[in-house]
């Protein structure tokens, strides 16, 4: 019977236990902004978001939580899709977030969303460098290098990866000058670098982890931001940047998402927010996270000088922009698709 | 296991050495032992060990500082509530269907029994995307509940839904081998003495399925609590709102936060040595009770 009697105290607790939890899950906060982004950003909109809510405090006197999210940047732009209800977004690439305008029904933002800020909505700017070990022991110099026998290329994959595809389209675009713009030949020296790749991650935090804790691959194909904080993080005694001759111009792109800030009535705290990455403040802050910042002259002249002079190509006019360029190279089928096959390895 | 053959019929570990017959050369036995607590610690041991040094690596201020972080904090309490919702549901479920099932007869028996098999046998990443599918903004129920303003997905609701799905076979599989091998001769006596369903319910059956029930539960929480999969799909990753414990590990990680994500991997793996700790118990008061029942 003292068994029966402790069996049924268990049972309550059990379930009184239930009770708090339901009634803790009502409790939220209320003035707040959710911005989903994707990986590499999350050192980035930290410290930022910190500076936004001390400034909207002083002028306004709101307080407000700045909540934020980061995945792979097709990943995220899918969540925004089916329903992740962030008020801006801040993705690696212009057609991530051209998706959520074309996908969601009915549309979360309008198609000319990226006319809305100045400098095609993109703050800040990064670029395509090459993440090496320290003192360079295989020697890689330029894009020419990564296809010499026995170099293992880390890169993730374009399919799931904004960064990936920036990679792939700055090897695309040195393979044209090369070969006098020869589409045929650029693919097969693209087509040549993937076979280079042992592993294809999803994402650019991914692959960075393979190549610097992993420790496998003799170069990182990475953003330009992603390489700085690798080597900040884990130490300048093991890795170095090197830049190419010719990379890409790679504009990540930020944008209210209007039917969730309409519905949460978020909207000139959203335009508020992204406005101010534009600001002195906003810039300074990009820069010393290692993004190039649209106004140098803003930022600290000691974090721009850390950025390395390099030949840099748009998409627009090598590629004729995001839509075109997806469709061709990324889609199923696409040019990506012919090149890589990981059963021919 | 082990403890009740032991009791149950002398040693027969010392009956199976102190015959020549069955004796084996002292190397066969030291290399097999040798072999297999090689292998338990090099896959189990050394990682358990480096999860509580990466975490302390670097003191135990470092330590206390991650899991004081509010954001820890929130993702622990989220994943209290998502097994604190998750447990009970699944021990009522649990018991009703393997009721049902260890003691009646009835058609779509089997169709029902492979049911509850479900989510053991698909993996949790469909899991969670079934969710998606249903509850997104393009799901089934999509634009009916934005019209409401009612979220699951990327919010609390769906991660507990996930986690009830994940969680769901544990309960009922762990009682119903029990309750069959125990037939339904107390559960008939007890009716026939007048006892109406609820009494017997309470006083017959479960009293007899006690300790598996508990076991169920153990196994059903820890589940719960270490989920990564079907929850990561749904979870929308929020920091401080969306995030349960195996996710902000990974987020952790993914920071270059190393001694914080090792910090909040050694809550869970504690929680796993807690859920060991008890699990043993039950064994042995399982046991126990078996051999008082036998001897009375």
């Amino acid at each position: 019977m003292k068994r029966a009697a402790l069996f049924r105290t268990l049972f309550r607790t059990l379930f009184a236990g239930l009770a708090t939890a339901a009634l803790s899950a009502a409790a939220l906060a209320d003035s707040s902004l959710l911005n989903v982004s994707y990986d590499p950003t999350r050192e980035l909109y930290q410290e930022f978001n910190a500076e936004f809510a001390k400034h909207w405090k002083a002028s306004t006197g709101e307080t407000v939580t700045i909540k934020a999210s980061h995945g792979g940047s097709g990943k995220q732009a899918r969540a925004v899709i089916d329903g992740l209800e962030a008020d801006v977004v801040t993705l690696a690439l212009a057609y991530d977030i051209d998706e959520i305008a074309e996908q969601s029904k009915p549309p979360k933002l309008a198609a000319d969303w990226q006319k809305r800020f100045a400098n095609n909505s993109a703050p800040y700017t990064s670029t395509i460098v090459f993440l090496v070990r320290k003192g360079n022991p295989k020697n890689i110099k330029d894009w020419d290098d990564l296809v010499r026998p026995g170099i293992e290329v880390i890169t993730p994959n374009p399919k799931t990866s904004g960064g990936a595809r920036w990679n792939y389209l700055a090897a695309w675009a040195y393979g044209l000058k090369k070969f006098g713009n020869d589409e045929a030949r650029a693919k097969a020296f693209v087509g040549d670098i993937f076979k280079h790749v042992p592993v294809l991650d999803s994402g650019a935090r991914g692959s960075t982890n393979t190549f610097v804790q992993r420790g496998i691959g003799d170069v990182l194909l990475a953003w330009e931001n992603e390489a700085f904080l690798s080597i900040n993080e884990l130490g300048p005694d093991k890795f170095e940047i090197v830049a190419p001759s010719l990379s890409i111009l790679a504009e990540p792109p930020v944008a209210v998402v209007d039917a969730v800030a309409k519905k949460h009535g978020t909207e000139k705290l959203a335009k508020a927010y992204l406005d101010y990455l534009y600001s002195p403040a906003g810039q300074k802050i990009a820069a010393k996270n290692y993004y190039r910042p649209r106004h140098p002259e803003q930022a600290d002249p000691k974090d721009v000088a850390r950025f390395v002079k390099i030949n840099l190509i748009t998409i627009d006019d090598v590629f004729g922009g995001w839509q075109k360029t997806q469709k061709l190279h990324f889609s199923d089928g696409g040019v990506f698709d012919q090149i890589y096959a990981p059963s021919a390895k | 296991m082990a403890a009740i053959s032991h009791r149950a019929g002398g040693d027969p570990a010392a009956r199976f050495e102190s015959r020549a017959a069955t004796r084996e050369a002292p190397w066969v036995k030291w290399t097999l032992i040798g072999v297999s607590l090689a292998f338990f610690a090099l896959f189990l041991l050394m990682p358990l060990a480096a999860v509580f040094v990466e975490a302390l690596r670097k003191g135990w201020e470092t330590y206390i500082a991650a899991i004081v972080l509010p954001d820890t904090l929130s993702a622990i309490k989220l994943t209290l509530i998502a097994a604190g919702i998750a447990v009970p549901l699944n021990l009522v479920f649990g018991v009703a269907a393997a009721w049902a099932i260890a003691k009646f007869e009835f058609r779509g028996k089997h169709f029902l029994t492979a049911l509850i098999d479900l989510p053991f046998s698909v993996s949790p990443v469909i899991a969670g995307l079934v969710y998606v599918l249903m509850f997104g903004a393009h799901g089934w129920f999509g634009p009916w509940l934005y019209e409401h303003d009612i979220k699951i997905i990327f919010a609390v609701p769906g991660i507990v839904l996930a986690t009830v799905f994940v969680t769901f076979p544990f309960v009922a599989r762990e009682l119903i081998p029990l309750m069959q091998a125990q037939g339904r001769d107390e559960e008939e006596a007890a009716v026939v003495l007048g006892a109406n369903g609820w009494r017997t319910l309470w006083h017959v059956t479960l009293p007899n399925i006690r300790w598996g029930l508990i076991y169920g539960v153990i196994l059903c929480n820890a589940r719960a609590m270490g989920e990564f999969g079907a929850v990561s799909v749904v979870s929308g990753h929020i920091r401080g709102e969306t995030n349960t414990l195996p996710l902000h590990v990974e987020i952790l990680y993914n920071e270059y936060q190393f001694a914080g994500a090792f910090a909040v991997a050694s809550l869970l793996a504690l929680l796993a040595l807690v859920t060991l700790g008890i699990k043993t118990w039950v064994e042995y008061r399982a046991a126990r009770t078996g051999q008082d029942d036998a001897s009375s």
